[in-house]
């Protein structure tokens, strides 16, 4: 009897063989993009083909020995899929490249990938316990609201594009709102897991729906008011929608009521329209995404749908197969290489390209969620959904954004954009889903010795 | 905590899920509106990706495309030969819009037509970039030019046209004043448009194909439909049955009365055959009155007239106009009042009389060549009508014959060749000049081809006739058409 209780206990597979073999497979699809490119643009196979291909192949082999040693019993399928979207996102930049050599750059794309893989790899070996950060919650929560006000000193900050979201470094420019995101992601787990049964239980019924106290809409509240902070003070109109969401997700997955998306959703809508009202860059975007192809709209100096409606242009030229890599006109688009590099793929690789591409980002966070849900703690539970969670919405903002589903806000496209900062951010958050789906699929220390009857269940 | 995970999966999915249908939407639902798009300059480079195929008639390339080896944005253009002389047929191929055969028959030339389709495909896969079919006229380039030259160089506006009245084929269509669509040609919006611009608003309409276009008074070329109608109408009269022929036929029901032209005499009475080779009006208008309008309309149906065509360039209804009473009527008979007739159906006209009363169909497009020289589609002669039965059109050549032999047609004699014709000079407004007429065909026993000559008022003198004025050019382009 109780020799079959232990063995009922699901082992998992590490599947490393597996790993290594999607991993090539996804290296191979993007150095056939990458011959692609040089073919579609003047018929050669590009010289750096191999130099591009060998190097983040030999990357990823590094990251999966480091996965392998560190993390072993981790989800195998993040990592080919992560360096899918990351190398076609290589390929789409290098062909743009192609077209307008002045404002996308491969090489440094490269660098920052592989600067991102380090990241991976020193977040993997330096935490070998997720559960440590739950100690940071605070910590977490200070350093997140830090670096999102830090583009807003004097000296430090820089206003690119009319959004005041960058830091200058040395030479380099860095968004420290994208590190932001995960320290409180990182804060939000931490703070929740610990006031969740206060959130969840006091509060009276009102009209079906389970209204909370006055005093626990203090954090909805501080987060609100950051949100809408940085929106004004920033014009980031992106990074505010990205963390409101994430917050408003967060606490309906900690506290398991539907109040609070309400209340989020509502307090969201009206910060919303008190902004366009008040700020002309908002009520512009809203303008522009009810009539896009309006030609008043489209020729005014100030926020017109130009840049919009050049991307929908670009994706219809492209239809349903594309014109094939090197074929479009992606130097058409404004921004193709940053925000609007989902829609540069669209006109290359066609409908058929973005529903792979989006299925693909969609496994990565469907793989993240999953972890969540294996995990055996609250806080891992809540960080894992919290982080797989801000994926998915950082994609349907931006990608939802061009494609004119909702509003256009700026964000980067994660893994694609061409940007340091979001993919070593995006880098780290992959690190932690993989260390928190090690230690979900870390089979339990089996008994020594038979134990009788003590009852084993899952959590 | 899982339940709600599974639920934020749920939310997470249906975010990819309306992300997906809104790309689907985009890209396969409303691609098209996307790219044709005006201000989506892809479709203004990719008019000029492909070679597009070439204008070609009697074994001259009239319009190709030259690679000017720009990949990637403008890289085929436009070059016309003689433009001018063929832009009322062509037309142009401009940054955003095509007109005549550039755009009737678009989807052959850029290589889109369905009929290209396994073409496509096999260059597709072999990598071959797509090339458009060769779009081969029906016209007759030395006639085309002599018509041309005769109308440029006198400075006269109007239309030649002529055909082959055995297929319906189109040997000549000449418009002036016109264009050159060269100058429309360059991958530049603004200047095309500027170009397009002006040439729009010149008064003297040089965009305006005027053998297809539009309408004018026929004059006494129309006589030949009215004989038509009254032969038909009892099969026992004949080019020598005698009709009233007064100086003066008094208008029913006003009080003025329809002259001769320059008040001439007819002699009281006149066969058909006479009254036809001296154009005697007040004969005609006595016809009209004992048919009625019901049998004159009937006739002019028969020709073809009162629906547009498409050749495959759209040509406008001709109409001889509605029933206004017998005075009306008696004008109408002569080309008058509100009478109105293409160029090209008073060829189609003199083209049933020749062809023993049956009119075919008119059409400028000979044939459909693909890239590697064969024929994808030719045009099979089709008949449009039998206007009057094979008696009756012998019985109106005899009195067309006449005309240019022994009438007011003289002028296009052409030597060894039996020419039958009929002149017109329609007045247009009390005191302004007339239009100038000319239809005819030749040789008149078995007809090659069939011409009709129209002069605008006002741009060959004030007292043009149809005889003096139109009848030359058209001896020219029979001559050219018959010397080939």
């Amino acid at each position: 009897m109780s020799a079959v209780d232990v063995a009922a206990v699901p082992m998992t597979a590490k599947r490393r063989g597996a790993q290594l073999v999607m991993l090539a497979f996804a290296v191979a699809i993007v150095m056939v993009a990458y011959a692609n490119v040089g073919l579609g643009t003047n018929g050669q196979v590009p010289a750096g083909m191999l130099t591009y291909g060998l190097g983040l192949g030999g990357l990823m082999l590094a990251a999966y020995f480091v996965m392998a040693k560190f993390a072993p019993w981790a989800d195998p399928l993040v990592l080919p899929l992560v360096t899918l979207v990351n190398g076609l996102g290589l390929v789409m930049i290098y062909r743009i490249e192609q077209a307008t050599p002045k404002l996308a750059s491969a090489s440094n794309q490269l660098f920052w990938t592989a600067l991102g893989v380090v990241m991976f790899s020193v977040t993997l070996i330096v935490l070998r316990d997720h559960r440590a950060l739950q100690r940071m919650t605070y910590t977490a929560g200070f350093v997140g609201l830090g670096l999102l006000i830090l583009p807003l000193l004097p000296l430090l900050g820089k206003e690119i594009n009319g959004a005041r979201i960058w830091v200058g470094v040395g030479g380099f420019s860095i968004q420290p709102g994208e590190f932001a995101k995960l320290a409180l992601v990182v804060f939000f787990a931490g703070y929740l897991v610990a006031k969740r049964d206060v959130l969840a239980l006091a509060g009276r019924r009102l009209l079906m729906i389970d209204l909370p106290r006055a005093r626990d809409l203090g954090p909805v509240l501080i987060t609100w008011v950051v949100s809408v902070g940085v929106l004004v003070m920033e014009k980031d109109l992106g990074t505010s929608l990205l963390l409101f969401g994430a917050f408003i997700a967060m606490l309906y997955v900690a506290t398991q009521r539907t109040s609070w998306v309400l209340i989020g959703v509502l307090l969201f809508i009206g910060g919303a329209f008190v902004a366009g009202q008040l700020f002309s860059h908002v009520g512009a975007r809203f303008d522009v995404w009810l009539n896009p192809s309006s030609q008043a709209l489209y020729d005014r100096t100030f926020g017109s749908s130009y840049q919009l409606m050049q991307g929908l242009f670009g994706m219809g030229s492209g239809g349903i197969l594309g014109t094939g890599l090197g074929q479009g006109h992606p130097n058409l688009i404004p921004l193709s290489f940053s925000d609007f590099i989902f829609a540069a793929t669209g006109e290359e690789l066609g409908l058929t390209g973005l529903m792979a591409l989006l299925m693909v980002y969609a496994l990565i966070v469907e793989r993240g969620l999953r972890t969540a849900i294996a995990a055996r703690d609250p806080f891992s539970k809540l960080l894992a959904g919290g982080l797989s969670f801000i994926l998915a919405w950082q994609v349907f903002i931006i990608v939802g954004g061009v494609t004119n589903l909702i509003p256009l806000t700026g964000l980067v496209t994660p893994f694609m954009s061409q940007g340091g900062s979001a993919l070593l951010a995006n880098w780290i958050l992959i690190a932690l889903l993989v260390r928190m789906s090690d230690a979900a699929r870390r089979p339990p220390p089996q008994a020594i010795q038979d134990e009788g009857l003590t009852q084993v269940f899952q959590r | 905590m899982n339940g709600t995970l599974k639920r934020a999966s749920v939310a997470c999915l249906l975010m990819f899920g309306l992300l997906m249908i809104n790309i689907n939407y985009l890209q396969a639902v409303k691609a098209d509106d996307l790219r044709t798009d005006s201000r989506n300059t892809r479709s203004f480079f990719a008019r000029y990706q492909n070679e597009r195929g070439m204008i070609t008639a009697g074994g001259e390339t009239l319009a190709k495309s030259v690679d000017t080896g720009a990949a990637n944005t403008f890289r085929f253009q436009r070059k016309y030969t003689d433009g001018p002389v063929y832009a009322p047929v062509i037309g142009f191929f401009a940054p955003e819009s095509a007109q005549g055969i550039e755009g009737a028959e678009n989807k052959y030339l850029d290589g889109t037509h369905p009929d290209l389709f396994v073409r496509r495909t096999v260059d597709l896969i072999t990598s071959k970039p797509t090339r458009g079919a060769a779009v081969d006229l029906t016209l007759v380039p030395k006639a085309q030019k002599i018509a041309y030259e005769d109308m440029q160089k006198s400075g006269k506006r109007g239309a030649v046209v002529a055909l082959d009245p055995r297929t319906g084929a189109i040997l000549t269509m000449v418009s002036l004043p016109t264009f050159d669509p060269n100058t429309m040609a360059a991958p530049d919006k603004s200047k095309a448009a500027k170009v397009y611009n002006k040439l729009d608003k010149d008064d003297n309409k040089p965009l305006l194909n005027r053998a297809i276009s539009t309408t004018y008074a026929p004059g006494s070329t129309f006589k030949v439909v009215t004989s038509a109608a009254y032969l038909s109408e009892d099969s026992s009269r004949d080019a020598n049955t005698e009709v009233d022929a007064p100086n003066v036929l008094p208008l029913p029901g006003t009080n003025i009365g329809l002259p001769n032209y320059h008040g001439e005499s007819c002699g009281g009475r006149a066969t058909l055959l006479d009254a036809l080779t001296i154009s005697c009006n007040t004969a005609f208008g006595t016809m009209g009155l004992e048919m009625g309008y019901d049998k004159l309309k009937e006739q002019a149906a028969k020709f073809g007239m009162g629906q547009p065509m498409s050749i495959p360039l759209d040509v406008v209804a001709s109409d001889i106009g509605p029933d206004e009473g017998k005075a009306a009527l008696a004008q109408t008979s002569i080309g008058q009042r509100s009478n109105q007739i293409t160029p090209l159906q008073m060829a189609m006209v003199a083209a049933g009389v020749a062809n023993q009363g049956k009119v075919m169909k008119p059409y400028l497009v000979n044939k459909i060549v693909s890239p590697d020289n064969e024929d994808i589609d030719s045009t099979r002669p089709q008949e449009l009508d039998e206007a009057v039965t094979p008696q009756v059109a012998d019985e109106l050549r005899k009195m067309m014959i006449s005309v240019v032999q022994n009438g007011t047609g003289t002028a296009a004699q052409l030597p060894g060749i039996t020419v039958a014709g009929k002149t017109g000079t329609a007045e247009t407004a009390k005191g302004a000049a007339s239009h100038a007429w000319f239809i005819a065909f030749a040789p008149a026993e078995d007809p090659k081809v069939a011409v009709a000559v129209f002069v605008e008022s006002g741009s060959a003198g004030n007292d043009a006739t149809g005889g003096a004025v139109a009848a030359p050019i058209a001896h020219d382009v029979m001559q050219a058409v018959l010397g080939q």
